[in-house]
């Protein structure tokens, strides 16, 4: 025990006092901060600028519909011929020109709409416009055929299928479109631990070998303790990162947004804000939604699986990782052996990007979600939909088995391994280590 | 005397190759003992299995009556052909924690590691990362850690690799030292003159086997063939050889002489003796030079060796 001790400080201290890891830990956030920073400003800034649109209608059934707004103005041109008005257009710096042409028959008007411009539109400005004309020549159209517009109007209705299980859960489909968010995020992040730290633990296998100190520590120390020190301390040296990242990453954010007067969070596109804004109604339906689902989520189910799983899966990968390490002399060798440690993973989260979402509790989530490669990430994603715990007792058994496994098969490897130098073996000579 | 390393019947198979048969060795307690043997010959494998690196498939090793156990491993202190430190690691960070890991206090550690440090001169480099050090430097940082721990049993492989003579000698003498003050110490080398030099025991191995062990001395005697180098001084050297050629099995030496001497390797069969030689030999000349001719370690390594083969 104490020897392991020493080995998780000895990793510990030195990658945590590691001028590079240092550098990565100080500078990501910043880099991450100021990105968010300088898209939000683009924003604005684009938000800000005032288009100014012309319209020729010479059908004379739209006109009434370009209203100024604060972003976009429309100058509408009467009287003049389709070649004059894109002369004046582009003499003058406005956007682009809406040709609307004369045609009788509505559904030919329809067909005959064109946006010329120096360069292409943007797809908004367009969308926006389709949207209006679409509104307005619907509107037109139903009158033409003898509907009372506002009745129509007046019966839409909206509708949001409430959802409750046998034991009185309730629940929605905003509901799980926000469980789905939990489920990704903690899937996602799991995946990036194992991608991140998993190599740093790889490396740190690879320099003991290079450096050619392997023989001296082992003659101490035993190869398990050896592999099982350095996956702790690189761990933690992890954890203290992903902390000072989420905590300088939140000061500095709060900092920027403070300088700079920009609500980053909040860098979407404004018209859709005011949008919110105007339809009251539906922001606190949102609102309450959000809140409702939070309500619904088992939370601290969630947060205990998420302790226990992410350290179940981490700890699987990491000492694959570790037993690549040990197999190889140098980073070049390692390619053949990732690609099987990086399969299982990526599919995890496919499976649990286009599985679950479908169907959380459906064939294939639940055997993916017991499968010990794929089940932290599949499983951490199903949580929120509600998983009996005894599947998840059952997941965590069979996670904790293959664990336990592949430690054995990785110090297996382990210990043969970093005693070979200079050859890279293939997987035929692998499982004749195990023999050894 | 006793012995402070047994191994018995030790055996060892990679796959289908056998890296030892059967070996089987004693240490004496305070000797240097060379472990010897051409390169492939299974003494690395030995040395590990040894050190707990490895474990044996069949037969024991005890050290000091007791099998080998987890508690050895402070009892051992060992440097290996394949050595080196973390790079980007403190010299005393480093030393520190190695020290530790065989089990000294951390102030123990410091306490030792002064003594030695200042012993070799080398205090200055406490605060030094290794790899701004030369390789003999970092040598000598190592052999600091394999000794700090005042190991019962030492085991040194190839020690002397990428030190300068000087500070070869110097650890050289530390090795006596540590022998002189009760460790033992077990030597795996290919320079034969170090093994002169230095070794009470040998073993050697070729080829997974143990071919002979014992004393030096022993050793030397039985493989010494009754041959005598001799320098005589003579007016007719070719009549003298004839004469020579026909009483003995004669070929010719070479060795340094001031005189233009007749310089003869004289083989004796069992039962002549020296005297009778330098008798027979006084009478037909005057003898300036005459020694018995010892087989080197560096012989008996050759010789075992491309008879096994």
């Amino acid at each position: 025990m104490n020897h392991l001790s020493l080995i998780i400080k000895r990793e510990y201290l030195t990658k945590v006092k590691n001028k590079s890891f240092i550098v990565m830990t100080i500078l990501s956030p910043v880099i991450m901060i100021a990105l968010i920073a300088v898209i939000a400003y683009l924003t604005n800034l684009n938000n800000e600028k005032v288009r100014t649109i012309s319209v020729l209608d010479e059908s004379g059934l739209v006109k009434e519909i370009f209203q100024n707004t604060a972003q976009t103005h429309y100058d509408v041109l009467d009287n003049v011929s389709l070649a004059v008005a894109k002369e004046i257009v582009s003499s003058t710096s406005n956007y682009g020109l809406l040709h609307i042409e004369k045609i009788n028959s509505l559904n030919e008007v329809s067909k005959h709409i064109k946006f010329y411009s120096e360069e292409s539109p943007s797809l908004s400005v367009i969308s926006d416009l389709e949207r209006k004309l679409e509104k307005k020549l619907t509107h037109l159209k139903l009158k033409e055929a003898g509907l009372n517009v506002a009745q129509i109007k007046a019966s839409k209705v909206r509708i949001n299928i409430g959802q409750e299980n046998f034991t009185g859960q309730e629940s929605s489909k905003i509901d799980s479109v926000i469980k789905l968010v939990f489920g990704c995020a903690a899937g996602y992040l799991l995946f990036m631990f194992i991608i991140i730290y998993g190599n740093m633990i790889m490396r740190s296998v690879i320099e003991e070998k290079t450096s050619r100190i392997i023989e001296v520590i082992i003659s101490s120390v035993k190869p398990v303790q050896l592999m099982l020190g350095k996956i702790i301390g690189t761990s933690l040296a992890g954890i203290t990162q992903f902390v000072i990242w989420v905590v300088f990453g939140g000061v500095l954010m709060t900092i920027v947004s403070l300088v700079l007067g920009i609500n980053l969070m909040e860098a979407t596109p404004q018209q859709e804000v005011v949008a919110m804004a105007t339809q009251g109604s539906d922001a606190m339906f949102y609102f309450e939604s959000f809140k409702q689902a939070l309500n619904h989520m088992p939370l601290i189910n969630l947060i205990v699986a998420f302790v226990f799983f992410f350290i179940g899966g981490y700890l699987l990968y990491s000492s694959l990782y570790a037993a690549i390490g040990a197999a190889v002399d140098n980073e070049t060798d390692t390619q053949q052996f990732m690609l099987p440690i990086l399969m299982p993973l990526i599919l995890a989260v496919y499976i649990g990007i286009f599985t679950v979402i479908e169907d959380p509790h459906g064939t294939v989530s639940t055997v993916f979600s017991y499968i010990p490669l794929t089940s932290p990430v599949v499983m951490l994603m199903r949580i929120p939909f509600g998983v009996p715990i005894w599947q998840q007792l059952l997941a965590l058994l069979i996670l904790i088995g293959s664990f336990m496994f592949t430690v054995w098969f990785a110090a297996k490897i382990y210990r043969v391994g970093i005693l070979m130098y200079g050859k890279k073996p293939s997987y035929k000579e692998l499982i004749k280590w195990l023999k050894y | 005397m006793s012995n402070l390393l047994e191994v018995n019947q030790v055996s060892k198979s990679f796959g289908d190759y056998k890296a030892l048969n059967n070996v089987s060795l004693n240490v004496p307690k305070g000797s240097i003992f060379g472990l010897l043997g051409p390169n492939g010959a299974g003494k690395t494998t030995l040395i590990r299995i040894i050190n707990q690196i490895t474990m044996p498939d069949a037969g024991i090793v005890h050290l000091d009556g007791v099998p080998l156990n987890a508690s050895h491993i402070k009892d051992i202190g060992y440097l290996p052909e394949e050595r080196g430190l973390y790079k980007s690691m403190k010299v005393g960070e480093q030393a520190l924690y190695l020290a530790q890991l065989k089990g000294l206090s951390k102030t123990e550690a410091k306490k030792r590691l002064k003594y030695w440090f200042d012993r070799l001169e080398i205090g200055d480099w406490w605060n030094k990362k290794i790899q701004e050090l030369s390789k003999g430097m970092a040598q000598k940082i190592q052999f600091v850690v394999t000794v700090l721990h005042n190991p019962k049993l030492l085991i040194f492989d190839e020690p002397f690799s990428g030190f300068d003579p000087i500070n070869a000698n110097l650890i050289k003498d530390e090795i006596l030292n540590l022998r002189d003050n009760g460790a033992t110490v077990i030597f795996s080398t290919h320079r034969m003159e170090s093994v002169e030099e230095l070794c009470d025991d040998i073993a050697l191995i070729n080829k997974s086997n143990k071919l002979i062990e014992g004393k030096l001395i022993d050793i030397k005697r039985q493989y010494k063939t009754n041959t005598f180098e001799v320098g005589l001084e003579a007016e007719n050297k070719e009549k003298l050889q004839a004469v020579l050629a026909d009483k003995f099995s004669i070929s010719s030496a070479n060795f340094k002489s001031l005189n233009n001497d007749l310089k003869l390797n004289i083989k004796l069969s069992e039962n002549e003796k020296a005297q009778d030689l330098i008798a027979f030999l006084n009478n037909q000349a005057y003898i300036n030079h005459f020694v018995e001719v010892i087989p080197s370690a560096n012989d008996i390594f050759i010789q075992t060796v491309q008879n096994n083969s």
